[in-house]
């Protein structure tokens, strides 16, 4: 596991190392957050929540994963 | 008596809208939800916590099923990230229905009204319904309802300041002139502010911190819940005419 090659993103603002060939899916499954609970924007743009599987991540990526939270 | 609360076709129970924030845990929010009887809430868009992987929701709490979710764009200053922000809610849920409120002045949150009228028009195109966070300004009232705003929602007072009702006159004159409902957003401070509004023959009122920093908030909640019940049912009945001078109430013949 630990030969595999790790790549840079930017997670909600913050410097992240992931493992190469990951998805959107792959991404909200090892940060546990539920899908039909949360939308990404990646690179300013929305992605699509039926093609996260499809989505794989590349070097240096800027990803923006958002929920509801309590607002008035 | 039918009075349905009806907000582009969707239809609601209560005329009361709570905001979900400020409060000490969801379980307090929960609570005051429950109490106010309110089946829409505004919810804030932000970034997950990375973090903490096991952190608590707000749907944990409150069911979107049962409680409609209205997203809002809460902090943002200008039309790109309210913009931002509502096309993320819609993608989270399918929500076409949202909140916007473009700010542009923080010390008193009175909003940005050329970047609110901007925001709206380009949303109402993209297909959002759009509840719209105005100035009590009459002529910017009409000027959403023009471009498409599915219901206005001028402020009583500044955000949190729970000052009541500053203009009476100006939310009477909107509401009157809307084809669309009206909904006081912002500035209520206890009960009796919410039935003014309800009285002045606003739609319905939203209400936060009014509900969120009373001591109990659950109480305060079924406060309003009544207070808007009360002020829709005597906009309905309809008010006495007003008199300067003591109009005895009991008969004056057969006096002992």
């Amino acid at each position: 596991m630990n030969n595999l090659k790790k790549i840079k993103i930017q997670l909600n603002g913050k410097k992240h190392r992931i493992k190469m060939g990951y998805n959107l899916k792959d991404l909200l499954k090892i940060l546990k957050k539920d899908n039909n609970k949360v939308a990404i924007e990646l690179n300013g743009e929305i992605a699509d929540k039926k093609k996260y599987n499809k989505i794989f991540l590349k070097k240096n990526d800027k990803i923006e994963i958002v929920q509801f939270i309590g607002g008035g | 008596m039918k009075d349905d609360f009806i907000i582009d076709k969707i239809k609601f129970k209560s005329r009361l809208i709570v905001g979900t924030g400020k409060y000490k845990s969801f379980q307090q929010t929960a609570n005051a939800i429950k109490a106010s009887g309110a089946d829409m809430v505004t919810v804030a868009v932000r970034r997950v916590n990375i973090t903490n992987k096991k952190e608590p929701t707000l749907m944990d709490y409150i069911d979107p099923k049962k409680i409609t979710y209205l997203p809002n764009t809460a902090g943002c200053f200008n039309s790109r990230d309210a913009l931002r922000t509502l096309r993320l809610a819609r993608e989270m849920g399918g929500w076409k229905l949202v909140k916007l409120e473009v700010l542009g002045d923080k010390k008193t949150l009175y909003p940005n009204m050329i970047e609110t009228i901007k925001s709206t028009e380009v949303l109402v195109k993209e297909g959002f319904k759009v509840m719209v966070y105005c100035t009590d300004d009459l002529v910017m009232a009409k000027k959403l309802e023009d471009v498409g705003a599915s219901s206005i929602m001028p402020l009583a007072a500044p955000i949190g300041s729970g000052l009541g009702i500053q203009n009476k006159i100006n939310i009477k004159i909107i509401k009157e002139q809307s084809k669309v409902p009206v909904i006081v957003d912002a500035g209520v401070g206890e009960a009796s502010d919410a039935t003014i509004a309800m009285e002045l023959g606003c739609d319905g009122v939203l209400i936060n911190t009014a509900i969120a920093e009373a001591n109990n908030p659950a109480l305060m909640a079924e406060a309003m819940k009544f207070a808007v019940i009360a002020g829709r049912k005597s906009y309905l009945a309809g008010r006495m005419k007003k008199k300067t001078f003591g109009v005895a109430s009991s008969p004056k013949k057969n006096l002992i």
